[in-house]
């Protein structure tokens, strides 16, 4: 049976802030570009972004400069970020922010009437333009009405379940529309993954229902390499009661507007962990420091610490951060310009993902690109606040031009009909097979498993036995079943799939901790505390070895020789203090 | 600190299921924990009771606009709605919103959104920005009061809600005759633009339709971010609309505004 088909230069999976970024780079270089939302266009988990956009214009620090924001990100991410795809990011961000303005976004001002720049946790200056706690928002909704402009075709409530290559080269994508369930095939030159993230692992998380690592799992699938997977940003501050919302996003900029955190004995606890930072410490060292005060007992009623701004002027409070505001008083019946709210760390970010050309976007997968949280290596161990909202633009742009040339460069493609086939195969078996396994239920063992033995602090025993456990799903995930088998709009046939990438995200994040002996940005292993010489000289790269096998290899950092003395000067100034 | 009560038990949630062709209110009684959104309680029902109930939701915080219902009537995103908010004796109401056909169950085809969005001509900057005076190096100059009155407009998560309780949309279906509150909104958040270079008065005024709207405020009830579309951005561009527009200068020939150039022609007004 004939199903729709649409044909492309350019293909970009995902339609938050990279992946629109990319849709409308690779459409301005005249590439004939289509872009699929699994949501409806403008809901992607980037207008959850609050705080801001680094880029060291220096509107409000004149002094700051793209070396120092380099060097921040290199010191956030412990070193093991890729080197030039930082320095790419601290040179490039600023001009991604003007150009933003230039399309009509809005941003808080300086009495100057430039940019405001606010401070953030790891930032040495004053560095996030920001428009009060609606930064994503207001990016998101600015580059959707570009998109809408620039000739890019959307496809809205549109699933992909699998890449389809033809030999060693992607060439399209299969997916389904999920308000009818009809299949849907796509041929592309190039195709960029930009899926974001992939919280949904964890119960508590703060990210969107869209974010189960799609992107992961399919650039895996299609022979693409990842990098630095076991390293998950928690962040520090979400909400934990009630036990509804627990996990929901407290964004940073409370903290940079001056919110001071306390355990239950009253005491400012960051005075022991980072005394020179404290509260704007790097989200590792704080995200562990509030679970540590918790594991010792001195946590707030419901689990978490205290985080205070009732001593800043409350209408400051409520201008400033006035989401924030609205969520305690609506979800927790709490007044933030009176009372503390109550928060812990909740799954925020990975760092990891697939392991891309730094000018580019570029996987070893010819035709596949890869960008935003969907790609890794410009973050290392340890994402700053601030530094995704930049990289999606920055390394969107790029990839949207990079595969733009690579289509350019490239003949007509099509999709071998047998790889069709079994990609209708495999959606068909989730919703008419004689599976048996619900995959509402499995999800949540999966979120079970990574909570106990994946989560912020993490050793040998846990991950053996968390490894031993997702070995069990990964032996029942071929009899998923969706529990009702009405095409139409049916969440639990769109779970299944999910459920499938999920766990083999779950795979990479949990081997990749059990292989990294050291605590390092956001890996923190209780049986090997300290930095490894070696480790801090490696990636774990992960991909796939003939059919089923995963395979992690550690690679030496990608460092470049013209960056050395920034980094070395910052290594030398951390030691001095 | 002051600690709310948080009523649990169980509930009675009467929630719509059907299609194009019809359907109706279906019972389903949930033990309710503490805190608990009206949002958690219909994902536990599909997860447990009825596993093809079809909802719309994606970052459950009100910020993404996708869970827009009717709970006991009245629009509301259901990740905001708490349980213990709604009167206690009686069963939840959670139905799709009206303004817009429905696809299943709780989930409408908003599409309409999107093609009304599309006729509207982006941000584009104003040919005469002076160096100096609206740019620095590069950088826009803007104020920081026209920062707060265009942020007020931008805060809009696009739940679409205020269209669905427009008296012209929901009970006319003049949808190929109004732009809708929300796009009333975006277009002021334009027109507010100090920098802007387009002018949009023909289209409020014209394939807009703001003369329809009749000002009942209804729109600014429901908005989940408190965007005071009525008053702040309906009633000033009606009034620069009366000031300005006058059918026969415009066949005439209309000089547009300072600053301002007209904006290209747009195709047909979008059907629903």
């Amino acid at each position: 049976m004939a199903i729709e088909h649409h044909d492309y230069d350019v293909l970009v999976l995902g339609s938050g802030g990279s992946g629109l970024r990319a849709a409308i780079a690779a459409a301005e270089a005249g590439a004939k570009t289509g872009l699929i939302c699994k949501s409806l266009l403008g809901k992607a988990h980037t207008v959850m972004a609050e705080g801001g956009l680094a880029a060291s214009l220096g509107n409000v620090a004149p002094e700051d400069d793209w070396s120092t924001h380099f060097q921040d990100t290199m010191f956030g991410g412990k070193y093991l970020n890729n080197w030039r795809m930082a320095e790419l990011h601290a040179k490039e961000a600023p001009d991604r922010a003007r150009e933003l303005e230039h399309w009509g976004a809005v941003f808080d001002r300086t009495p100057e009437r430039l940019m405001s720049q606010r401070a953030f946790g790891g930032h040495t200056y004053k560095r996030l333009v920001h428009i009060g706690d609606r930064t994503g928002l207001e990016m998101i909704r600015t580059l959707q009405d570009r998109t809408v402009h620039s000739n890019v075709e959307v496809f809205m409530e549109t699933t992909i379940t699998r890449l389809i290559k033809d030999g060693e080269r992607v060439v399209g994508a299969f997916g389904y529309r999920r308000a009818s369930g009809e299949q849907i095939s796509f041929s592309a030159k190039a195709l960029i993954v930009a899926t974001g993230g992939g919280g949904r692992i964890y119960k508590i998380t703060s990210n969107s229902q869209d974010c189960t690592g799609d992107g992961y799992a399919l650039g895996y699938e299609a022979g693409a390499e990842l990098v630095d997977m076991e390293f998950i940003q928690f962040h520090p501050t979400g909400m934990v009661y009630p036990p509804g919302v627990a996990g929901l996003l407290v964004t940073e900029a409370v903290r940079g507007e001056g919110g001071i955190l306390r355990n239950a004995l009253g005491e400012r606890f960051m005075e022991r962990y980072d005394p020179k930072r404290m509260e704007l410490s790097t989200r590792d060292v704080v995200a562990r420091s509030i679970y540590t005060e918790v594991q010792e007992g001195r946590g707030s009623p419901h689990g978490g610490v205290f985080l205070d701004v009732s001593h800043l002027d409350s209408a400051y409070v409520r201008k400033k951060l006035p989401s924030m505001y609205d969520q305690f008083m609506e979800l927790a019946g709490v007044d933030i310009t009176k009372e503390p709210m109550q928060v812990g760390p909740t799954c925020h970010y990975f760092m990891g993902g697939v392991k891309v050309d730094s000018d580019n976007g570029e996987s070893r997968v010819p035709g596949l690109f890869a960008t935003g949280e969907a790609s890794g290596g410009m973050n290392g161990a340890n994402r700053l606040g601030g530094n995704s909202l930049g990289d999606l633009l920055v390394f969107g742009r790029r990839a949207g031009e990079g595969a733009a040339a690579a289509a350019d460069a490239s003949g007509a493609v099509s999709l071998p009909a047998d790889e069709v086939a079994a990609a209708q195969a495999e959606i068909d078996g989730y919703l008419n097979g004689s599976g048996t396994e619900n995959p509402f239920e499995m999800h949540r063992e999966l979120q079970t498993i990574m909570g106990d033995g994946v989560g912020i602090f993490r050793d040998r025993e846990d991950l053996t036995d968390a490894i031993a456990k997702l070995d069990d799903l990964q032996a029942r995930v071929g009899n998923l079943k969706a529990p009702s088998d009405r095409p139409d709009y049916n969440p639990g046939w769109q779970l299944c799939r999910e459920v499938k990438n999920m766990l083999t995200v779950s795979h990479m994040i949990a081997r990749g901790a059990l292989m990294r002996e050291e605590s390092r940005g956001a890996h923190s292993r209780l049986d090997h505390t300290g930095y490894s010489d070696y480790w801090g000289e490696h990636n774990i790269i992960v991909h796939r070895d003939g059919e089923h096998d995963m395979t992690l290899t550690p690679i030496p950092v990608v460092k470049r020789g013209e960056l050395q003395e920034l980094v070395e000067a910052r290594k030398e100034a951390e030691k001095a203090s | 600190m002051s600690v709310m009560p948080m009523a649990v038990g169980t509930r009675r949630l009467k929630i719509w299921r059907g299609d194009l062709t019809g359907g109706g209110l279906v019972d389903y009684d949930l033990n309710t924990e503490p805190g608990m959104v009206v949002l958690d309680a219909v994902l536990e029902i599909q997860r447990s009771q009825a596993p093809d109930l079809a909802v719309r939701w994606n970052c459950k915080a009100a910020k993404c606009g996708s869970c827009s219902a009717e709970i006991n009537g009245k629009p509301r995103l259901m990740c905001k709605t708490r349980l213990d908010h709604l009167p206690p004796l009686e069963p939840i109401t959670v139905e799709p919103m009206k303004a817009f056909p429905v696809i299943r169950d709780l989930v409408t085809d908003v599409s309409w959104n999107y093609r009304v969005n599309e006729q509207i001509t982006p941000f584009t900057p104003r040919d005469d920005l002076k160096e100096g005076v609206d740019l620095h190096n590069g950088d826009f100059l803007i104020d920081q009061a026209d920062t707060d009155r265009m942020s007020e407009f931008r805060k809009c998560i696009e739940c679409f809600m205020c269209q669905d309780v427009c008296h012209i949309l929901r009970d006319q279906r003049m949808h190929n005759r109004y732009y809708g509150p929300r796009f009333m909104v975006r277009m002021a958040s334009l027109d507010m633009h100090p920098l802007d270079g387009v002018d949009r008065l023909d289209q409020i005024a014209d394939e807009g339709g703001i003369g329809l709207c009749n000002i009942t405020k209804c729109c600014t009830e429901v908005c989940p971010e408190g965007i005071h579309i009525t008053d702040n951005a309906i009633i000033p561009m009606k009034e620069r609309v009366v000031d300005t527009h006058d059918p026969l200068l415009k066949v005439l020939g209309r000089k547009p505004n300072r600053g301002r150039t007209k904006p290209p022609p747009r195709s047909e007004d979008p059907q629903l």
